[in-house]
């Protein structure tokens, strides 16, 4: 009886082997080839596979690069835009939903049928949406905004959206007095207005995702919890802000960390939505990465610069991983 | 409490319009023919009724869509297959170091695939593979077995052990186990499986774009993105083309949304 056991225990180990290998070889070892590439002299079509002298100078290079410092201020900035207005919106969408009324399904299913779609059509269609010259822009129009304004002589409201090379609340005069090379940036710290519609496309995609998470986690929520707090007098204001937003503290962590890893490689989006951009208003470290390793055919920068986007998404994923494991096993 | 009715109702609604906003601008300008096609006129209902724009969008693109049919469809029935097996063992053979393994695995859905990219085209170029389907296929595969072992093992934990025991007592072997209690059992779990890679294979852009350069073997979602890069394409075409690309996964949605609800709940939560 031990003897199978021990034979089957290996038997396991050994259906895994076919998956286990082929993550071995294409996950780690192409993570350390890429590794590798990042540290070599191949910045041609030509394969140099010697170590660069010294061995980080592509790192450095590209830290420089004032394309890539463009790329990593308007990940924070996605970032921030996309995340606080997904999860506010799917929240808010949750809670109106969070109730027995007509339609149910219906308003549940129009909110999450974005998510089906593909990056590339969410892209494509907004992209006219926000086309400076129809879209949006013709509303103002409609509604009779512009010929206010220009009754009132102002200049009507004519936004250039994604085609708009703009960074607002500029912080680099208080980063040069804390930090004192901080003069010397070649770029604008601050919000690259034409990231602002492709922060409200990705909403628009990855909302109702946010709602289905908070939907799943209200439903779990007992009805004795709601009634002890509208019995202790609580209004619905209330009921939501100080107890039940509360519980569902351990939803919106999965939910931020799921858009984080969204937002850090962020690609299809906005290549087919506003590419680069105007000054790189709208570029990302992906496109840089896609760019360099098949336009460009500067290897050894697309590695590093993959590299670093990996290490940006593990600082997340990784303690995120651990602790879901160490608190399954407790 | 009739004014509290009301807004919802009105909060309701205008979300409604937002979301639905985008798909008003695709259908409505997909029907216009090319001559009233413009951009002042976005908003407006065609006078007539056309088809013109999802007939050229149908001649430039069903090969890609083809493409797209011939990858997903192996595609996420293999990364489904292996993640039932790796899901199987991981939650009813766990052995010293399984939940090491299967951590180290499920890493392999949450990387941003830009840091296994190059040396991928590389392998890709080395087996022959690169530019074709079938490499396109194998790429979906290894990089979509994390997700399914997740999406299985979930589901088999919730199948009692006892079960597997009883199964173990009467003399079946690991695989006779899967084979002929696990297995039949597992009809919801390959539901959600083959649902989440179809939408997510179907959908993927990058590896698309970086292991198939040459456009007629290409998948749908960068054919469409060229037809909406080039300015001699007129826009009712690429409002059409993009309601073609969405279609396979907006009907699969519409008609398994159960599924695919819970697939993206337990791709993103309790790994």
């Amino acid at each position: 009886m031990v003897n199978a056991h021990w034979l089957s225990r290996h038997k396991g180990f050994l259906i895994l082997l076919p998956s286990l290998i082929l993550t071995a070889i294409f996950i780690y070892g192409f993570i350390g080839t890429s590794f590798f590439f990042s540290l070599t002299n191949w910045r041609t079509l030509a394969v140099d596979l010697s170590l660069r002298d010294p061995m980080w100078q592509t790192y450095a290079d590209m830290l420089a690069m004032p394309r890539f410092q463009a790329d990593l201020r308007n990940t924070v900035v996605f970032t921030v835009l996309f995340i606080g207005l997904a999860v506010s919106v799917g929240l808010g969408l949750a809670i109106l939903l969070d109730r027995q009324i007509a339609g149910k399904g219906f308003f549940r299913n129009t909110f999450l049928f974005p998510y089906a779609l593909s990056f590339i059509v969410t892209g494509v269609v907004w992209r006219w949406i926000f086309n400076p010259e129809t879209g949006i822009n013709l509303f103002f129009n409609f509604l009779g905004i512009n010929r206010a304004l220009e009754a009132a002589g102002m200049n009507p409201l004519e936004p250039g959206w994604t085609t708009d090379p703009a960074v607002v609340f500029s912080v680099n005069q208080l980063l040069s007095q804390i930090w004192p090379g901080g003069m010397s940036f070649q770029i604008e710290w601050g919000i690259p207005v034409a990231l602002i519609p492709v922060a409200i496309a990705a909403t628009w995609q990855l909302s109702g995702f946010v709602m289905a998470m908070y939907l799943g986690g209200l439903g779990g929520i007992s009805p004795q919890i709601r009634d002890a707090a509208r019995i202790d007098g609580a209004g619905d204001l209330r009921l939501y802000r100080s107890v039940i937003i509360p519980m569902l503290n351990p939803i919106t962590i999965s939910t931020v960390i799921i858009l984080l890893h969204v937002s850090l490689k962020i690609f299809d989006l906005v290549f087919a939505m506003s590419g680069v951009g105007p000054g790189f208003a709208t570029d990302v470290p992906a496109i840089f990465v896609f760019e360099m390793m098949f336009k460009a055919a500067r290897y050894n920068l697309g590695a590093a610069a993959s590299i670093v986007m990996l290490i940006a998404s593990s600082l997340v994923i990784v303690p995120y991983l651990v602790h879901t494991f160490k608190h399954r096993e407790s | 409490m009739s004014l509290k009715r009301g807004l919802l109702w009105f909060g309701l609604g205008l979300m409604v319009l937002l979301y639905l906003l985008p798909i008003y601008v695709m259908l409505i300008n997909s029907v216009r023919d090319a001559s009233s096609v413009s951009l002042a006129a976005m908003w407006q209902f065609p006078s007539r009724i056309s088809v013109e724009g999802f007939a050229e969008a149908w001649r430039m693109l069903s090969p890609n869509l083809k493409n797209s049919l011939v990858m997903v469809i192996p595609a996420a029935f293999l990364s489904s297959i292996l993640g039932a097996l790796n899901g199987y063992i991981f939650s009813k053979w766990r052995f010293r170091g399984s939940e090491i393994l299967f951590a180290l695995l499920l890493f392999g859905f949450f990387i941003p695939y830009q840091a296994i990219l190059l040396p991928l085209v590389r392998f890709l170029q080395w087996i022959n593979l690169y530019g074709t389907l079938p490499g396109l296929i194998l790429t979906h595969v290894v990089y979509g077995v994390s997700v399914t072992t997740l999406i299985f093992r979930n589901f088999y934990v919730n199948i009692p052990g006892s079960i597997v025991e009883a199964a173990t007592v009467d003399g079946a072997g690991i695989i006779e186990v899967f084979w002929r209690v696990i297995l039949p059992l597992s009809l919801p779990a390959f539901a959600v499986a083959l649902i989440f890679q179809f939408t997510n294979i179907w959908n993927d852009f990058l590896f698309g774009i970086t292991v198939v350069p040459n456009p007629q073997s290409q998948p749908v979602t960068i054919a469409l993105n060229n037809l909406s890069g080039s300015f001699s394409v007129d826009w009712n075409v690429v409002m059409a083309g993009a309601i073609v690309a969405a279609l396979p996964t907006a009907l699969v949605y519409l008609g398994l949304g159960k599924f695919f609800v819970r697939g993206l709940v337990s791709g993103a939560v309790k790994a």
